[in-house]
């Protein structure tokens, strides 16, 4: 099969990594095994916010079969540096506390010190006779309550990092950082508005709950070298947080990335490697540390909670005039809340001349927040979303023609500057309205007391360029092993093995792609940003132009002609009078004659225009209960061109639901104490088979012109239109909107019984 | 240091002894003694369904199972699936489908689809979401493991008992 001329892109061959996947052969991090193997365990605060003031080791350590314990005290003092992870910075200072926690517990789960032991029963036994003395501070798990006088201090020494004109303050504060885009005069805007609609929301705390728990294996070597097994988005960028917190030359680790059970941006930032190396070099033996499912919710970064105000106006025509944006962020125990990028996306699907956002980062005692697909964004959605519709229903507009009138295109500018170059928002618009799915009728409820409703709702993502590297070994059966350096979380070694192929016009089978360690590729930033097939597939494209340039200057030097008589086209070397010609397979052949040709590339292409996405939902909501189901979902989406669209169509699926999921059940729920009172996949409610339906993905192509087949970043951008397209269909059902997220069934019953007095 | 008890047990038809502690799980058995690290461990308290196997001919979460329970028992696990002839249809419709992104939730899911065919193997849509809601998947949102799973059925009809 082929499609718009193409051989390779666009057909659904089996994955490359699939049978190792599908028969259990297939090694994630855990699974690591090794002569000598120590297991190891994390202990952490009870406390959501205490002083360590003393640990005490020596019974712990007198436990047969305990090999090593550190705490901070074996970690050397960072300086003030920043380290760059790829989707975002962090401080090293803070990066190395969040590993083992340094005079202060900032949230329950804060790692306190490591046990390396002959097994992991022994391990956790030792973890009961470390002796901690904590000194209880009061603590903050909100974000409004955090920014009040009074409120907890989590850094004695932060101040608030702003540009803004009178907001800069010498107090203590939970607030690192506030800042402001303006474009345009909004107050004037909102002064002569037909329509004005303004709305608060507050969204609970999110995980990115993939299904295997961070790990890492470590192995300090007598000739201090370090090995590091882990599962990671970046091996590149977990061996330089690991060089820097460890204070060695990132030239003394390697980081073999082992397959990763899911991410989502959440295995960036590393937790468990400096441990386990130091764990490892104490006690001469290699370490693996793995996390529990309650570690995992209570110590990694989940997205932040947020408390936002959206205002927007509308002229009596339905046109948008002016809007404003109050984000609050919670950061969790660190500065580095995506806040940045959620001021940045919240008016960024539609044109309007008169925009202010406001952006405050605020800490509370919670785990450092980190990336979450399309990190920052999808808060905001909710809450414009919200407002649009109701801007629609007020000017008596369809919602999608009300956003077609309103959305951004070729030229619009967005409120942090950059004005779109060539998107596709309309086109996802203008599907989404011919859909069978938005002509079709609601159908009746179930029974008495439920109630339906449709919602749609516009999102939109970026998709970021950054590093990326291969090399290229041709075999002489015309095969070629193909190097890569981007951890494989959904299928990327096949969509960029397809664009290797689709350029050197060979099949995508007759491509032997491999994920190595970070001694063995060039390097490659994070699998994130929806970067990898747009950015590591433009590097394996390079690397096939690599090797068609040079056989075509083997085969000019053959036929004894100028390279420019020559070129390579349909999977071959031909003269540009077709009148001589090798396929790619013979000239595969000869090399064992004429030398091995060996490809390569390292490529740091721009950052293409981004993402946008429409949804459609119906559902039904149990006005007794609260429940809602979802009857029907349609998730539309500009992909610029799907390589492999069955898993295009998965990145979409996969997105919606985390979306639904957000929308509906997910939530850290904390207790007074400042406890998270649900850490298990019992309690915190992820979606299940039973909860959905089929989600419906349409794909639309609007080509990126920065990339040789015109692929965009597909992975993120589904996520962020889920919550507010079921918030407009809750309301559109039950004619109340819920200002909370999630929307669970507690809070609607509460919503309707609010509504009815 | 606990003592370790005797344990005969059969894994993938095959004969084996252990040795194990009484506290350790089924699970951690078989990944770090025996290596069989196919079963993955997602969250060790039943709830997410990765560390699914046949014990026998049940569908267990082997974090649940205690590693001496399996004393003169059998186990069917991923990596017995697979055959000198090829891949399982379940495995293969799995590959067809692109049911899979992460890949760790997967043998878990093959194994539960496994069980679920052997007492209904004709099922619905309905039928195989119900079933599966003990597996979590965050990548797929489920639509192709549900359709690798129905479009396996018939194939399946005969060899997933």
């Amino acid at each position: 099969m082929s499609t718009n001329g193409f051989k390779v892109i666009g057909t659904r061959p089996i994955r490359h990594d699939g049978v190792d996947k599908v028969t259990g052969r297939a090694l994630y991090g855990a699974d690591i095994q090794m002569q000598g193997l120590l297991h190891g365990r994390v202990l952490r605060s009870p406390h959501a916010h205490a002083r360590i003031v003393k640990i005490d080791v020596s019974k712990a350590a007198a436990l047969p079969g305990v090999e090593a314990i550190t705490t901070s005290a074996d970690l050397l003092e960072p300086g003030d540096r920043m380290a760059e992870l790829g989707e975002g910075a962090v401080k090293l200072a803070d990066l190395s506390a969040n590993c083992l926690a340094r005079e202060k517990v900032l949230y329950r789960g804060h790692a306190v010190a490591a046990v390396a032991a002959a097994n992991p029963h022994v391990a956790e036994e030792a973890l009961k006779l470390i002796e901690v003395q904590y000194e209880v501070l009061p603590a903050v798990t909100d974000v409004v309550e955090a920014m009040k006088p009074g409120a907890p201090i989590l850094d004695s020494e932060l101040r608030t990092e702003t540009q803004i004109p009178g907001a800069k303050s010498d107090g203590q504060t939970n607030v690192a950082k506030r800042f402001q885009f303006l474009l345009g005069d909004p107050d004037k805007a909102f002064a002569s508005a037909a329509f004005v609609i303004e709305r608060e929301v507050h969204t609970a705390t999110v995980h990115q709950g993939y299904i295997e728990p961070q790990n890492a294996t470590a192995l300090w070597s007598a000739d201090g070298s370090l090995a590091v097994w882990t599962s990671t988005q970046g091996s590149f960028t977990a061996r330089a947080q690991t060089a820097e917190v460890l204070g060695i030359p990132q030239s003394k680790i390697k980081v073999v990335p082992m397959e990763i059970g899911g991410g989502f941006g959440g295995k960036i930032r590393i937790y468990l490697e400096p441990v386990a190396a130091i764990l490892s070099k104490k006690a001469g033996k290699p370490v693996k540390l793995t996390m529990s499912r309650s570690d995992v919710f209570e110590a990694t970064g989940p997205t932040p909670g947020s408390y936002i105000r959206v205002k927007l106006a509308a002229d009596a025509s339905g046109r948008l005039v002016g809007a404003d944006a109050y984000l609050a962020y919670e950061a969790g125990a660190y500065p580095g809340s995506p806040v940045g990028m959620g001021a940045m996306c919240v008016f960024a699907c539609y044109d309007i001349p008169n925009m202010r956002v406001e952006g405050l980062d605020v800490l509370v005692n919670k785990p450092a927040t980190s990336a979450y697909r399309a990190p920052g964004a999808t808060n905001a959605a909710f809450v414009v979303e919200g407002v649009i519709d109701e801007l629609a229903r007020r000017t008596k507009t369809d919602p999608l023609d009300f956003r077609i009138k309103n959305g951004a295109k070729e030229g619009t500018r967005r409120v942090d500057g950059p004005t779109f170059p060539r998107v596709g928002l309309m086109e996802t618009l203008e599907a989404a309205k011919k859909h069978p799915h938005y002509a079709s009728p609601l159908g009746k409820p179930s029974h008495p007391a439920a109630k339906r409703g449709r919602g749609v709702a516009s999102g939109f993502w970026f998709n970021i360029g950054l590093k990326s590297s291969c090399t290229a070994n041709v075999n002489t059966d015309g095969t070629v092993s193909l190097i890569e350096g981007s951890t494989d979380i959904g299928g990327t070694r096949t969509s960029i093995a397809m664009q290797f192929a689709e350029t050197l016009g060979i099949r995508s089978e007759d491509v032997k792609p491999a994920v190595v360690d970070t001694d063995s590729v060039g390097y490659t930033d994070v699998t994130g940003g929806s970067r990898t097939t747009y950015a590591t597939g433009i590097a394996a494209v390079e690397t096939a132009k690599d090797i068609q340039r040079q056989l075509i200057a083997r085969a000019a030097q053959q036929w004894k002609l100028a390279e420019s008589e020559v070129e390579y086209k349909d999977g071959g070397v031909q003269t540009k009078d077709g009148s001589k010609r090798n396929t790619f397979q013979e000239l595969a052949v000869k090399q064992a004659h004429n030398g091995f040709i060996v490809g390569r590339a390292s490529v740091d292409p721009p950052w293409p225009g981004g993402a946008f996405a429409t949804h459609i939902v119906d559902l039904e909501i149990d006005t007794e209960t609260g429940k809602t189901t979802v009857l029907r979902y349609t998730a539309i989406q500009d992909c610029g061109r799907a390589i492999h669209p069955s898993y295009v169509e998965g990145q979409i699926q996969g997105g919606a639901v985390q979306g639904i999921g957000w929308g509906l059940n997910e939530e850290y729920v904390y207790n007074a104490k400042g406890e998270m009172a649900n850490a298990s996949f019992l309690d915190y409610r992820m979606p299940t088979s039973l909860d959905l339906p089929m989600i419906d993905a349409v794909i639309i192509e609007v080509p990126d012109p920065n990339h040789p087949f015109g692929v965009r970043g597909v992975g993120e951008v589904p996520i962020v239109p889920p919550p507010g397209a079921l918030g407009n269909a809750m309301f559109d059902a039950l004619g109340t909107r819920i200002n909370v997220l999630p929307m669970s069934p507690g809070r609607v019953v509460k919503a309707l019984q609010k509504a009815n007095k | 240091m606990s003592k370790k008890l005797h344990v005969q047990t059969t894994i993938n038809g095959k004969e084996t002894e252990l040795l194990c502690e009484a506290r350790q799980s089924l699970l951690e058995v078989l990944r770090d003694d025996l290596r069989l690290t196919g079963a993955k461990e997602g969250c060790n308290n039943g709830n997410c369904g990765a560390c699914n196997l046949m014990l026998d001919g049940r569908l267990v979460n082997s974090c649940l199972v205690m590693a001496p329970e399996i004393d003169g028992r059998k186990i069917e696990t991923i990596e017995g699936m697979a055959s000198a002839q090829g891949l399982h249809p379940l495995q293969q419709k799995f590959l067809e489908h692109a049911a899979l992104q992460c890949g760790i939730c997967t043998p878990g899911f093959i194994l539960a689809a496994k069980a679920m065919l052997a007492k209904n193997p004709t099922p619905s849509e309905g039928d195989v979401r119900h079933w599966h809601a003990g597996n979590l998947c965050r990548c797929t949102g489920y639509d192709k493991i549900i359709r690798a799973v129905l479009d396996a059925a018939p194939a399946c009809a005969g060899k997933c008992s």
